[in-house]
């Protein structure tokens, strides 16, 4: 009788722990399948475009929802020059930033200040830099325009385009990079440092000779991985880019830098919900595969040169 | 290598560390604008009404966005039952079977997940729900919210549960306790303060975001409770207003950018108090 009890209180028990580890390992999994679900997913819905227009989507800089005829040219050039531009600018700042914080000024009210300031400039929401870039950055924009007397093809500068959004983009890839440099900055070996200024160097010689040198794939890891971020920026580059969906006839002028256009993110959330059209709304889910595609292959490249530095440091 | 005189180099020194030194202050100057701004014209806007009425009418003067707090508390909530459950479990897996080759590629999983664009996201939400169920909803919202949010929570779950000190597990599991109990009572409970970081680190990521509500909550003039209809959401509402031609709607605008930007500060701010403790 008691052997029979013991035995039913065990095979219970055991159901119990079979059960609970199978709900952990079933969210495990789960994690797997909706990954694989965006696989599967967005080439499926893309598919009536894939096999209409086929890899040559991707440099047909026609786009146009009324004929029925599609290409994400345009989208693809607006979205690496917006990013190109921003993650060109944001370089002296967030390397600044990690000197400041990992190098020069490691603890102090000024220091928590500006690492605070930081975090909170990545808090934001994107909607709300696109909102007050359209209030206060492109009346400033304006003004240039009219100054620099850049007007192409039209009469009224806009203040939105490619310039408007790079500078906001910008602004909001900073903190990434800045912090992932910072943290790589201060792993540097102190014994390195303390080598060079036994030799007489300067701290800036310090810096650029040893510092930078020692640090230099996780900055670029940084960069790497705010690039990944700024290529799938959308409301605030959609609220400043212009929404243009054409190239400026001439590629190669300055002026371009004002011109309206399109990136990939953007022409998705400007044309999803109207797109009633089957052709026009796979289309848009084909430029967003090729953004999923771009964006995950830069985020892995980032991780990995993470992953490589943090094992060279353990070493 | 030219040797330059002493007096050269410390000015270099001194140049670049002025450099530094303005750069990192350079770049917060935008931060302290657009709060500066929004601070301004958010204040004159708000007032009991705003915070307690619906919409008002184009023409009409006052209104407020009651729908849109209310709706954005909807698809957070939403988010978080979809998402916790999911990813504390999945990140508990992730500290108890470091190695194997599940564990590892639902890591890279996670990365992945991290880094996808949110209107991607929405894409998804989109056609696996919002097509299926035959409408923008709420619904879809929030499970596009909790995609975004999965990553963070399974990462600081894994993170906390990794510091729990393995001899609490060990006398727990020498008095006999089953290995499941010790883990709900004994390796949970130690890491709790990290597991609601997470989450309110996911809750502070998905609070503000538009993109991938789009086309699936899609917005709504009127208050609604049921979580098969599309609801607005603040950000959304901002979006609408922003980019319409009417001044009194940027102005309401501009008081609920006031108060979104309020509420992700202040999820931000708890989450350092919590891990402060």
């Amino acid at each position: 009788m008691g052997t029979k009890n013991t035995k039913r209180y065990k095979d219970r028990h055991e159901r119990k722990e079979m059960i609970f580890r199978g709900i952990l390992y079933l969210s495990s999994v789960g994690i797997l399948l909706l990954l694989i679900g965006f696989f599967v997913s967005l080439p499926l819905d893309a598919f009536e475009s894939i096999r209409k227009f086929g890899i040559g989507f991707a440099f047909t800089r026609i786009w146009d929802p009324v004929a029925g005829n599609f290409g994400a040219l345009v989208f693809i050039v607006g979205t690496l020059v917006t990013s190109c531009i921003a993650l060109v600018l944001s370089i002296p700042f967030s390397i600044s930033i990690a000197l400041f914080l990992g190098e020069y000024f490691r603890e102090g009210i000024v220091s928590t200040f500006l690492k605070s300031a930081v975090e909170l400039l990545a808090g934001i929401p994107s909607i709300i830099y696109g909102f007050w870039g359209i209030f206060v950055l492109v009346p400033i924009v304006i003004d240039l325009e009219m100054k620099l007397m850049v007007i192409n093809d039209r009469i009224l500068p806009y203040g939105v385009g490619i310039l408007t959004a790079s500078v906001v983009l910008t602004v909001m890839i900073i903190p990434y990079s800045a912090s992932i440099a910072r943290e790589v900055i201060t792993l540097v070996p102190t014994d390195l440092k303390e080598a060079a200024y036994s030799l007489g160097a300067t701290r800036f010689e310090v810096i650029r000779r040893v510092v930078l040198p020692a640090a230099r794939s996780g900055i670029i890891a940084g960069i790497v991985l705010s690039l990944g971020r700024a290529l799938g920026e959308t409301m605030a580059i959609t609220m400043l880019i212009g929404n243009a969906n054409r190239l400026p006839d001439k590629l190669l002028s300055l002026a371009n830098i004002f011109v309206p256009i399109n990136t990939m993110a953007s022409v998705i959330a400007n044309e999803f919900a109207e797109a009633t059209d089957s052709l026009h709304r796979s289309s848009l889910i084909y430029v967003g595969l090729l953004l999923f595609l771009i964006t995950m292959v830069i985020n892995i490249t980032g991780r990995y040169i993470i992953k490589k530095t943090s094992v060279s440091i353990d070493e | 290598m030219k040797a330059s005189s002493t007096g050269y180099r410390i000015i270099k020194d001194k140049l670049f560390i002025s450099g530094v030194v303005l750069f990192s202050f350079l770049s917060i100057v935008p931060l302290l604008l657009i709060l500066f701004y929004i601070i301004k014209n958010g204040i004159a806007v708000i007032n009991w009404d705003f915070l307690t009425q619906l919409p008002r009418p184009m023409g009409e003067e006052g209104g407020g966005i009651i729908n849109a707090i209310v709706g954005t508390l909807m698809l957070i909530v939403i988010a978080c039952l979809v998402s916790v459950p999911v990813g504390v479990t999945a990140g508990i897996y992730l500290n108890e079977y470091r190695t194997g080759k599940i564990a590892e590629s639902v890591r890279m999983a996670v990365e992945v997940i991290m880094g996808i664009p949110s209107i991607i996201i929405g894409i998804i939400a989109y056609t696996w729900i919002v097509i299926p169920l035959g409408s923008f909803s709420a619904l879809s919202g929030g499970v596009a919210l909790a995609i975004m949010m999965l990553p963070v929570i399974i990462k600081s779950t894994e993170e906390t549960l990794k510091l729990v000190p393995n001899t609490l597990r060990e006398a727990s599991l020498a008095l006999g306790v089953p290995y499941s109990t010790t883990i709900i009572k004994v390796i949970i409970p130690a890491g709790l303060s990290g597991i609601i970081t997470g989450i309110l680190l996911g809750v502070a990521r998905v609070a503000g975001e538009t993109a991938p509500l789009l086309f699936t909550a899609f917005g709504n003039p009127f208050m609604n409770y049921n979580i098969l209809e599309p609801v607005n959401s603040l950000p959304l509402l901002i979006f609408v207003y922003a980019t319409s031609p009417y001044q009194e709607w940027h102005s309401l605008a501009w008081g609920a950018s006031l108060v979104l930007v309020v509420f992700v500060l202040l999820m931000n701010f708890i989450t350092k108090l919590v891990t402060r403790r």
